[in-house]
């Protein structure tokens, strides 16, 4: 195919492409106008029926339950792949990082970065946990609390202490801790089933008080394994990549 | 209505995302892209979607890059 042959295909299509797109534009409800009955429904419903201020969660791990328990293992599957395909690698190369890096001039982490990341892993570990444990009552989740806390054991690497960072997720417990979490979320499903009632149906006290921490059932439960999940999925995948990937000083092994 | 907010904000997210395309270098393009997500993370916030601002500045900002990087070092490990 020629270039020009191939800039005709692009412009014939490219055009169909516009004129379609236009044409769905104009059909669009206007800026800010919602049509739907459902999100008024869930507003008006939500609070009184799970006594979850966070609707979003609220729709998330109560309504949607079953749309989240998906998501849940895409991601728990996807952490799996990478981790045995980077273990395979792993074991295909019998040289390690140490023994690559050793004409390598590698920079010893600076004061200064050590001093800032290892401030910053308190506070860290405090918001992921909060907002993995309060899906309830606020706008949060499992889902972002668990990357946030993942985030801290990033720090602890970043602050130069790999041998710690790999001391505090050894791969198997975090593999295993992984698997709890998302197996939790289902088992808390099958516990409703026990109960005669439908899976994920919301089977704990709501509590008296709408918004209070311990309200709201099986919601902030759900959230915090989806936390406990993610954020040994995250770990799990930011130590395999670290592990061959970066290099090792000796003084750290 | 749209508030002047967010269409400064929608601006700047096409802006940021032309920047993201045209950067060529991929460590600069890890950069430019963690940028991204926090112009897309505010931009949520000005469309009153605090649960969305949440996971696009864990995973836009953060997660994302992170894992970009670490392929990259990868990729150039095995390249020498």
């Amino acid at each position: 195919m020629t270039p020009r042959q191939r800039r005709w295909i692009f412009l014939v299509a490219g055009g169909g492409f516009l004129a379609f797109y236009l044409w769905g534009l104009i059909g669009l409800p206007g800026f800010g106008n919602y049509p739907g009955p459902y999100g008024d429904i869930i507003n008006a419903i939500a609070v009184p029926q799970t006594h979850a201020t966070g609707v979003v969660s609220a729709v998330n791990f109560e309504y949607r339950a079953f749309d989240t328990l998906g998501e849940e293992f895409i991601l728990f599957i996807a952490a799996t792949g990478v981790a045995t395909v980077l273990r395979h690698l792993r074991e295909e190369r019998d040289t390690s990082a140490v023994d690559e890096a050793k004409n390598r001039d590698v920079p010893a982490t600076s004061d200064a970065i050590a001093m800032v990341t290892l401030a910053f892993i308190g506070p860290t570990i405090v918001v992921g946990w909060y907002l993995a444990s309060h899906a309830q009552t606020s706008p949060s989740g499992g889902f972002q609390g668990g990357i946030v806390l993942a985030t801290a054991f990033v720090l602890v690497y970043l602050a130069g202490q790999f041998i710690v960072f790999k001391r505090l997720s050894p791969i198997a417990l975090t593999d295993a801790i992984e698997a709890i979490g998302a197996g939790s979320f289902a088992a808390v499903g099958i516990a409703a089933l026990a109960l005669g009632a439908a899976y994920l149906t919301n089977i704990l006290p709501l509590g008296s008080t709408p918004g209070a921490v311990n309200s709201a059932g099986t919601i902030a439960l759900i959230s915090f394994f989806v936390g406990v999940e993610v954020a040994a999925a995250f770990i799990l995948i930011i130590g395999e990549l670290l592990e061959q990937t970066l290099i090792v000083r000796e003084g750290d092994r | 209505m749209m508030t002047a907010l967010q269409v400064t904000l929608l601006v700047l997210v096409a802006a940021g995302a032309t920047a993201v395309v045209l950067t060529r270098d991929p460590i600069r393009q890890v950069v430019s892209v963690s940028i991204y997500g926090l112009l897309l993370a505010v931009l949520f916030m000005a469309f009153q979607a605090p649960d969305v601002t949440l996971s696009e500045l864990t995973v836009g900002a953060v997660a994302l890059p992170l894992l970009l990087l670490l392929t990259l070092a990868k990729v150039r490990k095995q390249e020498e």
